[in-house]
């Protein structure tokens, strides 16, 4: 399966942009690129594996210092730059995310990687609550970290509907270890167990996806593939652009309202008790 | 000679690393102003443990006190590490993030509550994964929904450390206190001998460990901002500090050129040394008091 990491996120930015380059070459990591969405520009964000880097943690696919900065950075320099503009104005944010995890490296944790990571949701939400339609395109595998890192802090995400699409917390074989499970107990617990599931969607049912998408292959988009998520990036731009600039709406969807009762419950009495 | 003079100071500090992740939270705050909101009484608990087999708690290992610190109108979240690794899963996480939303409209309105956040955390609870990876998203986010209007700081005293994605929660903060027995990392040692090898990572190294993740790396390089001995006093007058402190213009987690250029600098071909890193990054950004 790992070989495919990278493959999904880099097809649909070169699909979208028509561009498969990194802006500046350095890190070769990060894809960045302005192209058009709809009748605006929008900055389209992926990260991709590179068997050269520098980092030896990040060369299948991790998020690591590098990535989390170089994705800070494009981000803070459009806030910038539309800072005077008007909110429907301000150019949308579109995170093709395919990403194996963050890196575990000993390089990483010297120079701080919590920090990096930190600093690039801190660009994404800061991004989204100057105005800026923040999207999630998962294309492939979102884990952990490196969601965190790279997509998670989004208004709205999507996720295509497809056995290829991994949406978790840990992968299996660390989590079974953890949880000291089989690989198999814990697929058969992720059938019963929304939260705990690989199925895409399973985390459908959580209630934080905007919605998912029907393609006929992840990795080879076809003509009509491009047009139609075109069509839903654009519908989840301006569902971002008439909705609250935080994170709520990942609590008001019938399958939210069913699924994180509990929490729900917990925003409720405290409130009440403040 | 009196008897205060034989006997050394830390014979009667009190510990703050001793005590239980509730009394760590009140111990913060002015005689007689707080109180614990939703707490054990309230039995919101995980409905997701009981499905696996797993003892949940009445306060899902997160506790939530609001009072007054120097005067001034405050709120701890503390993360219990003695419950299931302090994870975070869909009810402490709840807990969390309400609470600094609730702080961030006070603020808002004018009346500045600081918010204060005691992590003792392996991170997400993997038994609730997706909703406390989720969780984890939104706690980033209602922190730094607050910073702008009031302090949110960070307190890591040890000794199970700030690791996993609550990291970043640590890293948007304000403010980050650590003690000399705290850590501080997305991904502990244990995790990256398992992922990358014994090579890349000695679990078994506490030294390692310790020069990586420990408070005084991590302030000595810039990453945190007050090494605070484990003195509940100490503990108490430094969060008094920063809850005083006028907010800053600009916070460490925006100043992605400084970190940007040097991480372009680092020498990657072999593994980094923790002291000549300490000395190439020395205190120039920060948003701490200093």
């Amino acid at each position: 399966m790992s070989e495919h990491i990278g493959l999904r996120g880099r097809a649909w930015f070169k699909a979208l942009t028509e561009n498969n380059q990194s802006s500046s070459g350095n890190p070769g990591t990060v894809l960045a690129s302005e192209a058009q969405i709809g009748d605006e520009i929008g900055l389209f964000l992926c990260v991709v594996p590179d068997p050269a880097s520098r980092f030896p943690c990040v060369r299948d696919g991790q998020v690591g210092l590098e990535e989390a900065f170089t994705l800070a950075h494009h981000l803070r320099r459009v806030i910038a730059e539309d800072r005077q503009k008007p909110k429907a104005q301000k150019r949308p944010v579109i995170a093709i995310v395919d990403v194996k995890s963050q890196a575990y490296g000993r390089r990483e944790e010297t120079a701080g990687i919590f920090f990096a990571a930190a600093a690039s949701s801190d660009a994404y939400a800061s991004a989204r609550i100057a105005g800026h339609p923040v999207i999630s395109l998962v294309a492939g595998q979102a884990f952990s970290g490196g969601f965190l890192t790279h997509g998670y802090q989004a208004n709205r995400i999507l996720a295509f509907d497809d056995s290829g699409i991994v949406i978790h917390a840990m992968h299996k074989e660390a989590a079974a270890r953890i949880t000291r499970r089989s690989v198999a107990e814990l697929e058969e617990l992720g059938h019963e167990i929304a939260p705990m599931s690989y199925d895409v969607r399973d985390y459908a049912k959580l209630g934080l996806l905007y919605k998912l998408l029907h393609v006929s292959d992840p990795q080879h988009p076809t003509t009509a593939d491009i047009e139609a998520v075109r069509r839903d990036l654009i519908g989840a731009i301006q569902d971002a652009r008439r909705g609250a600039a935080d994170l709520s709406n990942r609590l008001q969807s019938d399958a939210a309202k069913q699924t994180r009762k509990a929490g729900i419950a917990v925003r409720a009495a405290l409130e009440a008790q403040w | 000679m009196s008897q205060t003079n034989i006997i050394p100071e830390f014979v009667s500090r009190r510990s703050f690393i001793e005590l239980d992740g509730r009394r760590r939270a009140q111990s913060l705050f002015d005689e007689g102003t707080w109180k614990e909101l939703v707490g054990p009484f309230d039995r919101m608990e995980s409905p997701w443990l009981p499905l696996q087999g797993v003892a949940p708690q009445f306060d899902d290992g997160c506790i939530v006190i609001k009072g007054k610190i120097g005067g001034m109108p405050a709120v701890a979240i503390a993360l219990e590490g003695a419950f299931q690794g302090g994870s975070i899963g869909e009810v402490s996480g709840a807990k969390m993030t309400a609470a600094l939303d609730l702080a961030a409209k006070d603020s808002e309105a004018g009346k500045r509550t600081a918010a204060i956040l005691l992590l003792e955390t392996g991170g997400v609870r993997l038994q609730e994964a997706n909703l406390g990876l989720a969780a984890v998203a939104e706690v980033i986010s209602s922190v730094l929904a607050l910073r702008p209007y009031a302090p949110v700081i960070t307190l890591i005293a040890g000794t199970v450390g700030c690791f996993g994605g609550m990291s970043l929660a640590a890293g948007v903060s304000s403010y980050v206190v650590m003690t000399r027995e705290a850590r501080l990392g997305l991904n502990g040692p244990e995790v990256i001998e398992q992922e990358s090898g014994i090579n890349e990572f000695d679990s078994s190294d506490r030294a390692l460990i310790w020069a990586i993740h420990g408070g005084e790396q991590r302030v000595a390089m810039g990453l945190a901002d007050a090494l605070v001995e484990d003195d509940a006093k100490n503990v108490k007058a430094t969060i008094l500090g920063y809850v005083q402190a006028d907010l800053r213009p600009v916070y460490r987690s925006q100043q992605v050129e400084i970190y940007r250029d040097r991480i372009a600098a680092l020498d990657t071909s072999e593994q980094i040394d923790p002291k000549s890193l300490r000395q190439k990054w020395n205190n120039e950004t920060t948003g701490g008091l200093r």
